[in-house]
């Protein structure tokens, strides 16, 4: 549904976004992950239309976003990040005319307007002008105006931004709603939400993407050591040289727990070893009381710090680069 | 050229729901009003708005491109034209959209001044066509007023910018016969050729002149194309 090739885009001299490749499926929820600055707004104007790649193709719907820059449009629903609505329009009058600038009958929009205003929850101030919505509801206007003509293709800039804790979880249960029908394309720097709603994420930084998977596959992929905790009563120093000594492990980080009277072990091991029954054997073997063992993956926040901070872990970077030039 | 339409009456809407329009309106019929009681209370007054016509399209190089400003800077400063310009409509009807919407304007303000045309059928005389003429030449003056007005607000998301830069032009363009006259041979034809005051007399003296209205309408569309070509440029900077 979506293509991009080699883009890149210069600001004057300032290359704010380099040679990113990618493409997105039917129905696929893609996350856009990265810090501040990082390109992804610029990402998203390109793939909108609004602004022309410097260099590098983007398709939209097999539609060249740039001589075919119409037809690829009519396949969009798009939210900028800074969410610019005509704060002297009321509501309905607002969603009307975007739905009709974007091809759809008066009765068609009619309709939709009811729907999407009930899907958003906007009820109580659809007569109302936008200049005197709360920043929460203007947000929720402007990922109306966005799902208003049930485009292919919704690109959310930030959706979730502003937005109270409760209407957050809808809003996501709605964005990942539209997955399947719609393609859809959304950054954030939340990472819960990237790993609740999406099933791919990309992560850019300067301009590069720097890792690109599911956010299971990504954790796994990226740990490059793998984790496994276990919670052992028993004495620390022995219990901790009994699973220094199981082939495979690196290194045993552990700490006492006060009030469960146990110690936790923070085993680091190489990758991709299945290490769990024989931990739990070493440590039943020795006798003592194995109350909890764990897997656990690295959190979407250290890969995050991982792939975007200067000291990243060499390989890691080179097998993303490595499965990259595969895809 | 639906999506025109559609633009075109959003717009419109938005004049007449926003005190620019009204202030501007207010502005131009208090002016003119004046103008024309001085005009008609002279001793030996003729039943004409020669006088106040004059004053008029002087009135309009003022007013105008308030009423533009806000057209297009207004979308960039608040980041509407994102996702104006996102949505499948081209750049031409947007600029065209929104210029029908002055046009509407200027249209409904001129009339209001038919009130004085009404004033000297009662008490007076006039004749017929020169009123006619002097009306059409009004709004051609206007229409290309109007069209210099939105390329100045195409130019970037300040209003104050538009404004100034709008009114600069429009006076530089209606009173470049004034240079022209300084000159001699071809040089001051072409000048005063240029000039929209220059153009503007046969209109007020009722002489009907298609040269003149092809002048206006030049003005339009030469505008409205660098309106069009100056939004198209914004996405590449
Ligand atoms: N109009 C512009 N002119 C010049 N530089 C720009 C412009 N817009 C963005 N940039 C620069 O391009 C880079 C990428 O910006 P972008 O807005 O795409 O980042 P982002 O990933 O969306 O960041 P954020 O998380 O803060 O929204 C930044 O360094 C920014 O300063
Ligand atoms: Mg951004």
């Amino acid at each position: 549904m979506i293509e991009i090739e080699h883009v890149s885009k210069y600001y004057g001299d300032f290359p704010a976004v380099t040679d990113i490749s990618f493409s997105v499926g039917k129905g696929e929820i893609l996350g856009f992950l990265g810090p501040n600055g990082a390109g992804k707004s610029t990402t998203m104007k390109m793939l909108t239309g609004f602004l022309p790649p410097s260099s590098g193709t983007v398709r939209i719907a097999g539609s060249d976003i740039v001589s075919d820059s119409l037809e690829a449009r009519r396949h969009i629903g798009y939210l900028p990040e800074t969410v610019p609505l005509y704060t002297d329009m009321e509501v309905t009058d607002y969603l009307k005319f975007m739905g009709r600038i974007r091809g759809m009958s008066s009765n068609y929009v009619a309709r939709r307007i009811n729907e999407v205003i009930d899907i958003v929850n906007l009820g109580v101030y659809r007569n109302t002008h936008i200049g005197k919505l709360s920043k929460g509801f203007r947000q929720r206007v402007g990922i109306a105006q966005a799902i208003l003509h049930e485009p292919d293709v919704l690109v959310l800039d930030e959706p979730t931004i502003g937005i109270d804790p409760i209407q957050v979880v809808e809003t996501r249960q709605l964005i990942k709603s539209l997955g399947g029908e719609h393609t859809l394309v959304i950054s954030t720097h939340i990472l819960p939400e990237v790993s609740m709603i999406c099933e791919r994420v990309i992560i850019i930084n300067e301009g590069q993407i720097v890792a690109e998977d599911t956010p299971e596959m990504l954790a796994t992929r990226l740990r490059g050591v793998d984790r496994i905790e276990l919670d052992v009563k028993g004495p620390s120093k022995e219990i901790a040289d009994a699973i220094s000594a199981v082939e495979g492990v690196t290194d045993v980080d552990h700490h006492y727990v006060q009030n469960g009277g146990h110690t936790t072990y923070a085993v680091s091991l190489l990758p991709d070893l299945e290490l769990r029954s024989r931990l739990a054997s070493a440590v039943v073997t020795g006798g003592w009381e194995l109350l909890r063992l764990q897997s656990v993956g690295m959190t979407l926040e250290e890969i995050f710090l991982q792939v975007t901070t200067e000291e990243q872990i060499p390989g890691v970077i080179g097998a993303v680069e490595e499965e990259a030039q595969q895809g | 050229m639906n999506n025109t339409f559609i633009i075109a009456w959003k717009e419109t809407r938005s004049y007449f729901s926003s005190p620019t329009a009204y202030v501007v309106g207010a502005m131009f019929l208090v002016l003119t009003g004046v103008f024309f009681v001085f005009d008609i209370t002279r001793p030996f007054a003729e039943a004409s708005v020669r006088g106040y016509i004059n004053w008029a399209t002087l009135f309009i190089v003022f007013l105008a491109p308030l009423l533009t400003m806000r057209l297009l800077a207004e979308e960039q400063k608040l980041g509407t034209l994102e996702l104006l310009l996102t949505s499948p409509v081209r750049d031409w009807e947007v600029v065209i959209g929104k210029y029908l919407a002055s046009l509407v304007t200027l249209g409904v303000t001129l009339s209001f001044t038919l009130y004085y045309v009404l004033m000297l059928f009662v008490f007076g005389d006039p004749d017929i066509g020169p009123l006619v003429s002097a009306y059409l030449g009004l709004f051609l003056y206007g229409a290309a007023a109007l069209a210099i007005g939105i390329m100045a607000s195409s130019l970037s998301g300040n209003q104050i910018v538009a404004a100034v830069v709008g009114i600069g032009i429009l006076l530089m363009l209606a009173n470049i016969n004034r240079i022209g006259v300084l000159l001699q041979g071809v040089g001051a034809d072409v000048i005063s050729g240029l000039s929209m005051d220059a153009h503007f007399d046969d209109f007020s003296r009722g002489v009907l002149d298609s040269s003149h209205v092809v002048y206006y309408l030049s003005i339009v569309v030469v505008f409205l194309f660098i309106t069009v070509r100056s939004l198209e440029a914004r996405r590449w900077r």
